[in-house]
């Protein structure tokens, strides 16, 4: 266990190192894969706390992630036209201010987890998978009939969203901006492990029926987690919609899910850095690959497949040994 | 709206029943006996498919095209649970879901390399063309009455086998307690690959079946694959008579929620708008009858209560 | 650790390389954003493969074109853009099939006054209030298409047309086409699921109605999926649609259900003019298929690129722009010109499904509409 500390400290500053080495060298498109990278990391690390300190498999946190990216395009794109969203019975105006863009895509974020929560979590294992795998495409097949915001196509906006005291159309100052936001998630990650209600999560994975006999019920511990889930993958959309200025139904499709499962997974399950490392390698792998073949996804799907079979504990797990860390 | 065009209305949820049926059954019989989630199944309705067109095509012959997506897919599963699957029946079903990801991206991006980026070539055979009248002067196309039966045809062959065989009786024990069966002397590991195969088999029929009325192309699998989920969790997972209950559910469904939700929309709005919401609501209705399905029975129509895991 | 660290060095040294080389010569760097993997990969080809024809025959090495594959995810293609304007240094972007990822990446592009060339996608916005003097359609604005098959419809005297799309802008886009030439009454307007393979529900409704055509507008796997059913189930009212459904990269998967069937296309492959001849006689040597619509356009717009390119040098944009607009380039489809929005004015024709030994192809019948431009044009001001 004593090198994951190492570890990870190593992975966490190379992100920010690779952007300053970017801006150093006027590399800006280094700088925007490092934002990619910490806006992909973050929604892992929302992932992380369903699937490795809940044991909720969820193949639908695409959901968030969309749900996020939507609310951003919405308020902006209002803006952008000057409508009001809504008229009655309450005014509701467009906004180009981040931090409130983040509070209603958490927000929204919380409420749809909620939902799908309190329905999926009546189930648990394999139901579980394809339950919320099923709500992501039922958001998903809904946003691309639905004609107000952009169906199919989308919708995009002309200027990124701004943040007092910053300018976010530099790319450095924005990777700063998600790199922040990265590390405060990670930061209540690691504290929610060891607070009680982590730890009782905890728990309720590995044993269901003797938190019940302790008087906690595990469904409402799991609930919980599940909608932190989903508001840190939320804010994640968010972001990542604001780095393309562009958010679309794509952003709702179960590759998605699957995608972020992969980071969490590259990295290690249920470690605090997992996340991190894993889309870390996958934005790597991505940008390599693809200049091998056109046909690269075998490969990565190859890779993928090695990782499960062999290298189990992922990238940290490959560094650090293999001492599976929630277990 | 009248009678003769509701009749037929019904006639095809039902074969979309028919179709979701050989999908659903083979997902639910792995999951059933091997605990096994597997994405990948798609993936084998593709191979069926590419096999069927690929063997009309140089022999044109349609039920020689059916005999090598049988052939084909359960090769593939076969050589999968060998090299891969066997891995991952004792891992929990996060290593499933991503092992059989990974292969949804080698299969589909491997079978563009050997077949090309274009749609192949599938077409009814001229003896099963055309469409038939029926009783009540009801015209509907005898391929698709020809999927009914075939599905209808599976399901009672898939009856009998685990009713009546020995390897029906290894699979019903295999279900209830694998290390038993295993001291008893049954060679489990050729159990799994068999029902593995034989699950890859239905889902490959089922693609070449599709074949002819759809194109045959890369990632034809996802959509019905996910259909296929949500029918096996309203059915239960790991019940058959759930799967063939749920298959016809969900094809009539999805089937006359497209058809009616518009009509029903078009009473009370502009025509325009009305099929607009109404199409966008029919494409969640069969996601709704899930929900719905789950706040009654969280583990499906058929299923067995789960222990807390 | 060590390979993570090291590994995006590596690629941003191959990239800083590649951005110099740019800066030393006067050469014209493009950067083509196209889908080269999975379900509509067939388009991306098709245009890769007639533009890189193009370049090829000019013989020009001072042209350097970067292809990437967009997997037909526009957050992927807003990347690519990202990654070739700002690391490759490209002057001109290219390839995109498909409107949403257009729309996803041609307003950020031109707003950092790169030239944008479409060889495919051509959304109303793009045509309308969002067109920029940097963007160029050498395709077709979406509409055009469907417009024509409203022309032809009337032309052939049908009154009570059945007309369906997928549910999403470029579907609701092809139905307003078609009304918009179309003078008939409904017989009945279905949106289906966009991705849909199965039509029985919709076939059995176009059964039911007493509709004397059907237009339909389902690209890719959709259409075909659509053609075979409704050739199955013996209704027999003909068909007209836009040439996606029916062109030289599918026919070959749709088969004899789609003979006779009429489609409107502003190409065709015996179009009768010298460009055009030398053109499918190359790409059929080259490749050893037939050309596709898409392959048309992916060589026009890079002989509209060259034309360009040999009249002025990309940094003098102004010269650059001007030359584009001009247009003088022989062009497959023969007459060619940008109209006020740069989008073409050009003939769209009507073209009948036809085998010709083994192989189903299309001959021209009739032309829909002429020298037609769209209908945003007047809502451009730039």
């Amino acid at each position: 266990m004593k090198r994951e500390p190492l570890v990870n400290a190593a992975l966490f500053l190379s992100l920010p190192a690779v952007a300053l080495w970017a801006v150093s060298t006027d590399e800006p498109f280094t700088i925007t894969l490092a934002t990619r990278t910490a806006i992909l990391a973050l929604a892992g690390v929302g992932l992380n706390i369903a699937l490795g300190q809940g044991g909720l498999v969820s193949l639908g946190h695409a959901a968030f992630f969309g749900l996020g990216g939507y609310a951003m395009g919405v308020l902006a794109s209002h803006a952008q036209t000057q409508t009001p969203i809504l008229e009655w019975p309450v005014l509701i105006e467009g906004a180009t201010s981040m931090p409130l863009i983040w509070l209603v895509a958490m927000a929204v974020s919380a409420l749809a987890a909620l939902g799908i929560g309190a329905l999926s979590l009546r189930t648990s294992g394999v139901y579980f998978i394809m339950i919320t795998l099923a709500f992501g495409q039922m958001l998903y097949y809904f946003a691309i009939s639905w004609p107000a915001y952009g169906g199919e196509d989308g919708l995009s906006i002309h200027l990124r969203n701004s943040f007092p005291g910053l300018n976010t159309l530099d790319p450095i100052q924005f990777f700063g901006l998600c790199f922040v936001l990265l590390c405060a998630a990670l930061l209540l990650s690691a504290r929610l492990k060891r607070s009680p209600f982590g730890l009782a999560l905890n728990a309720a994975r590995q044993n269901p029926l003797r938190v019940r006999a302790v008087g906690v019920r595990p469904f409402s511990l799991r609930l919980t987690a599940f909608v932190i889930s989903g508001v840190i993958t939320g804010l994640a959309g968010a972001l990542f919609a604001d780095l393309n200025r562009f958010v679309s139904p794509s952003m709702l499709s179960w590759h998605t899910s699957g995608e972020i499962i992969v980071f969490v997974l590259l990295g290690g399950v249920g470690r605090l850095f997992g996340p991190v490392a894993g889309a870390g390698l996958y934005i790597l792998l991505e940008q390599l690959l693809d200049g091998v073949s056109d046909y690269w996804q075998v490969f990565l799907g190859a890779l993928l497949l090695t990782v499960v079979l062999i290298a189990r504990g992922g990238l940290i797990g490959a560094l650090a040994g293999s001492e599976v860390a929630h277990d | 709206m009248t009678f003769v065009l509701f009749a037929e209305q019904v006639l095809n949820g039902l074969q979309l029943g028919a179709m979701l049926f050989l999908m659903a059954s083979g997902l639910t019989l792995v999951f059933g006996v091997m605990g096994l989630i597997n994405l990948a199944h798609g993936s084998l309705y593709m191979i069926g498919a590419f096999a069927a067109a690929a063997v009309a095509a140089a022999t044109g012959s349609f039920l020689l095209a059916l005999a090598a997506s049988l052939a084909a897919a359960a090769a593939a599963g076969a050589l999968v649970e060998v090299s891969v699957i066997r891995r991952l029946y004792d891992r929990d079903h996060l290593d499933q879901v991503l092992a059989t990801f990974a292969l949804i991206l080698i299969f589909s991006e491997g079978t563009r390399w050997v077949f090309g980026s274009f749609p192949l070539y599938l077409d009814i055979p001229s003896y099963l063309a055309g469409p038939v009248t029926l009783p009540g002067g009801i015209e509907y196309s005898l391929y698709r009455l020809t999927i009914i039966a075939i599905g209808a045809a599976v399901a009672l062959g898939l009856y009998l086998l685990i009713t009546r065989t020995r390897i029906g009786v290894q699979i019903r024990a295999g279900e209830s307690d694998r290390e038993m069966i295993a001291a008893l002397g049954v060679n489990i590991s050729k159990l799994y690959t068999i029902v593995f195969a034989m699950g890859a088999a239905l889902a490959g029929l089922a693609g070449a079946l599709i074949g002819p009325l759809q194109s045959v192309q890369i990632g034809m699998g996802e959509p019905v694959l996910i259909l296929a989920f949500v029918v096996i969790v309203i059915g239960g997972i790991g019940s058959g008579k759930g799967a063939l209950v749920a298959s016809i559910l969900v094809g009539l469904t999805d089937t006359l929620g497209r058809f009616l939700l518009p009509i029903a929309f078009g009473a009370f709005m502009d025509p325009s708008d009305a099929t607009a919401i109404g199409s966008a609501l029919a494409s969640m209705s069969i996601y709704v009858l899930m929900a719905f399905v789950l706040v009654v029975r969280p583990t499906g129509l058929y299923g067995v209560a789960q222990h807390e895991a | 650790m060590r390979f993570k660290s090291i590994a995006p060095a590596l690629v941003a040294v191959a990239l800083s390389t590649a951005a110099e080389a740019a800066e030393d010569g006067n050469g014209l760097r493009v950067g083509m954003i196209t889908t080269l993997s999975g379900g509509g990969a067939g388009l991306g080809i098709d245009v890769r493969d007639g533009f890189m024809l193009a370049i090829k025959q000019s013989g020009r090495s001072d042209i350097e074109v970067i292809v990437e594959d967009d997997q037909r995810k526009p957050d992927v293609a807003v990347q690519l853009a990202d990654k070739m304007i700002q690391s490759d240094k490209v002057a001109v972007l290219t390839g995109i099939i498909w409107s949403n990822l257009a729309m996803a990446v041609v307003p950020s592009a031109t707003a950092q006054g790169k030239f944008y060339l479409s060889p495919n996608a051509g959304p109303s916005e793009l045509a309308g209030q969002g067109c920029h003097p940097n963007y160029f359609n050498v395709a077709w604005q979406n509409d055009n298409l469907h417009e024509a098959a409203g022309a032809y419809a009337n032309d052939a005297g049908f009154k009570n047309s059945f007309i369906l799309a997928p549910n999403y802008p470029a579907g609701k886009d092809a139905l307003t086409g078609y009304k918009r030439f179309y003078k008939g009454a409904l017989a009945g307007e279905l949106y289906t699921k966009l991705g849909q393979t199965d039509y029985a529900a919709e076939i059995a409704q176009i059964r039911a109605s007493d509709a004397d055509s059907v237009f339909f507008f389902l690209p890719g796997g959709m259409g075909i999926s659509f053609i075979k059913q409704y050739a199955d189930s013996g209704v027999e009212i003909p068909v007209l649609g836009p040439a996606f459904s029916f062109d030289q990269g599918i026919l070959q998967a749709v088969g004899a259900a789609a003979l006779g069937v009429k489609n409107t296309s502003q190409w065709s492959k015996d179009l009768d003019n010298p460009a055009n001849k030398n053109f499918v006689a190359a790409f059929q040597t080259e490749y050893g298929r037939l050309p596709s619509l898409y392959a048309s356009q992916g060589y026009d717009t890079a002989n509209l690129l060259l034309s360009a390119a040999s009249k002025a040098s990309v940094s003098d944009a102004d010269a650059f722009r001007a030359a584009l607009e001009a247009a003088e380039f022989d062009s497959v489809r023969g007459d060619f010109s940008f109209g006020p929005n740069h989008h073409p004015i050009q003939n769209i024709y009507v073209r009948e499904v036809i085998q010709e030994g083994d192989v189903f192809t299309n001959k021209i019948i009739a032309t829909g509409l002429t020298a037609h431009s769209d209908a945003y044009a007047a809502e451009c001001k730039m």
